[in-house]
């Protein structure tokens, strides 16, 4: 059977922006995505970061269906009936082209309709079941009983990448290294969504909650402005979640969150329209495997490129980055005709000298600082507590702030010398 | 809501065959903890008292594989559904 270039499994962002760049180059590509249309299986929190992949994208994202350009950072502890928030605006966020809010279903559709309209195969409706071996070397991909040869399979099938388990290159997933978010999308009148959140039409808000939204578990809680929604949803930790010792059941957390006082007003008369679930990588750099072998390689969320830096979660910009750091790679393998995993090292070595691999190894000391009592429980708990203190007025004469402050400090573990420890700890990260 | 009704609002195209298949040997002799029963966002696991059978609603499966991941007794064979089968995002 006749052996195109490259087949690319999973309409995602890492395969389709792997796609658009081989197919600036005219080479013979097909995606395979097994879902009706891209995007039909993918979900995010969640927003993209833009600036670190503008170079790189060229004119892919250009009419992009963004949703809101995020202009408003906000960030709340969550104690068990109080909560302190900080809140972020700056016109820096404005001005430029930072961070956008999208919605997966509509914009990889986007994309994938965009590849096609350059002349792309994206095939729907197919689901992959087994990679094609030449010996020790991947020659292609099995979807039911058809067979697909390729020089190179790109294996951009997502978090729970079958695929790079087959090819015996990615170990099994372990609890600990992935957490699981669930969601739900909220339909509002673009006014309403205005007001609320005091943005005008285009801008929005990214706001993160720790605490209270996990009763303590590593993850917290999600909210994003859209055009016409919010995704709000709940993170948690598998492991953790494993381990909790409550009787605690998943899905109840998202029902919890959105009877509490700060959400509630935010969105009332909002029209519930999809219910969702997806896996997000963990594990940060240490949780990153091998993602090359020989005829193949790993993008994205499969590769385990995600992000959680405690004050932000990051994912599709390092999709996008490592689909098209894919494709070089794999244009530079064709220059030899030579597709053995030697060649195909210098995707790896490519991520080195971008953000993805950089960013991910500046970062490697979180997941464990993370994997921390601390963060998700005693801060949450004890710092709305503190200011609720100083700002109630009883019937009595008023304590003295400065003491009450100190008093309460002590009392609620914040000056223990293991949280203090903790907190040095953030020089590390 | 309840979580039922929740999945209720999601496009499903169900297979006849279910992609989630369960080895209930494992689970009544290795298996104490059944982390599938709470863990689930669609909350489709319950075990079945007269058989002694996790019983799994695959239709309602949102595929995120949490249930795979958290069985590490490796009870749960779980795939993806066929081509244009399952859940279908129309926001994501």
């Amino acid at each position: 059977m006749e052996k195109i270039d490259v087949v690319i499994v999973g309409g995602g962002l890492s395969g389709l922006a792997c796609a658009y760049r081989l197919a600036e180059k005219d080479l013979q590509i097909i995606v395979v995505e097994r879902g009706d249309f891209p995007g039909s299986k993918n979900v995010t929190g969640g927003r993209i970061y833009m600036m670190p992949i503008r170079e790189m994208v060229g004119d892919m994202l250009d009419g992009a269906p963004f949703e809101r350009k995020v202009v408003r950072e906000r960030w709340s502890l969550l104690g068990e009936g109080n909560s302190v928030g900080i809140d972020l605006i700056s016109e820096n966020f404005r001005k430029e082209e930072h961070s956008y809010t999208v919605l997966r279903a509509i914009f990889d559709r986007w994309l994938g309709d965009k590849l096609m309209e350059k002349g792309v195969f994206v095939i729907p409706k197919y689901r992959v079941d087994d990679l094609l071996w030449e010996g020790n070397k991947v020659v292609g991909v099995r979807a039911g009983t058809e067979e697909i040869f390729a020089n190179v399979v790109v294996a951009s099938d997502g978090v729970l990448s079958f695929l790079g388990e087959k090819a015996g290159i990615r170990p099994k997933m372990e609890p600990g290294n992935y957490a699981v978010g669930i969601k739900e999308v909220i339909e509002l009148p673009e006014e309403k969504i205005n007001d609320r959140f005091n943005v005008q039409s285009g801008e929005g808000v990214a706001h993160l909650f720790l605490g209270d939204v996990t009763k303590g578990l590593f993850g917290g809680g999600f909210l994003y402005t859209n055009k016409e929604s919010v995704s709000l949803g709940v993170v948690v930790g598998i492991k953790a979640l494993m381990g909790r010792t409550t009787g605690l059941e998943a899905h109840t957390l998202m029902e919890a969150f959105k009877e509490r006082y700060e959400l509630k007003t935010l969105i009332k008369d909002g029209h519930l329209s999809e219910y969702s679930a997806h896996i997000i990588p963990e594990g940060g750099y240490g949780g990153i495997s091998k993602i090359y072998g020989n005829g193949i390689i790993l993008t994205g969320d499969a590769a385990g490129f995600a992000l959680n830096m405690g004050v932000t979660v990051r994912g599709m910009e390092f999709a996008i980055a490592s689909g098209i750091i894919g494709a070089e790679a794999i244009l530079k393998a064709k220059e030899t005709g030579d597709y053995s995993e030697k060649t195909l090292s210098s995707y790896e070595a490519r991520l080195k000298e971008t953000f993805v691999l950089q960013d991910l190894q500046a970062c490697q000391n979180m997941p464990a600082y993370l994997d921390n009592e601390v963060f998700f429980n005693l801060y949450p708990r004890s710092i709305p507590d503190l200011a609720e203190k100083v700002m109630w007025f009883d019937r009595g004469p008023k304590a003295k702030i400065g003491k009450t402050l100190w008093e309460n400090m002590k009392a609620s573990g914040l000056l223990s010398l293991k949280s203090l420890i903790e907190l040095y700890k953030i020089k590390n990260l | 809501m309840k979580v039922e009704e929740k999945l209720a609002l999601d496009a499903f195209k169900t297979d006849s065959e279910s992609h989630i298949t369960i080895n209930h040997e494992i689970c009544r002799t290795r298996c104490k903890a059944k982390y599938c029963l709470f863990v689930c966002p669609g909350h489709l696991y319950t075990h079945n008292e007269e058989t002694d059978e996790m019983v799994v609603e695959y239709a309602g499966c949102l595929e995120c594989g949490t249930c795979r991941i958290a069985c590490i007794e490796g009870a749960i064979n779980w795939v993806y559904p066929r081509g244009e089968f399952g859940v279908q995002y129309r926001f994501g």
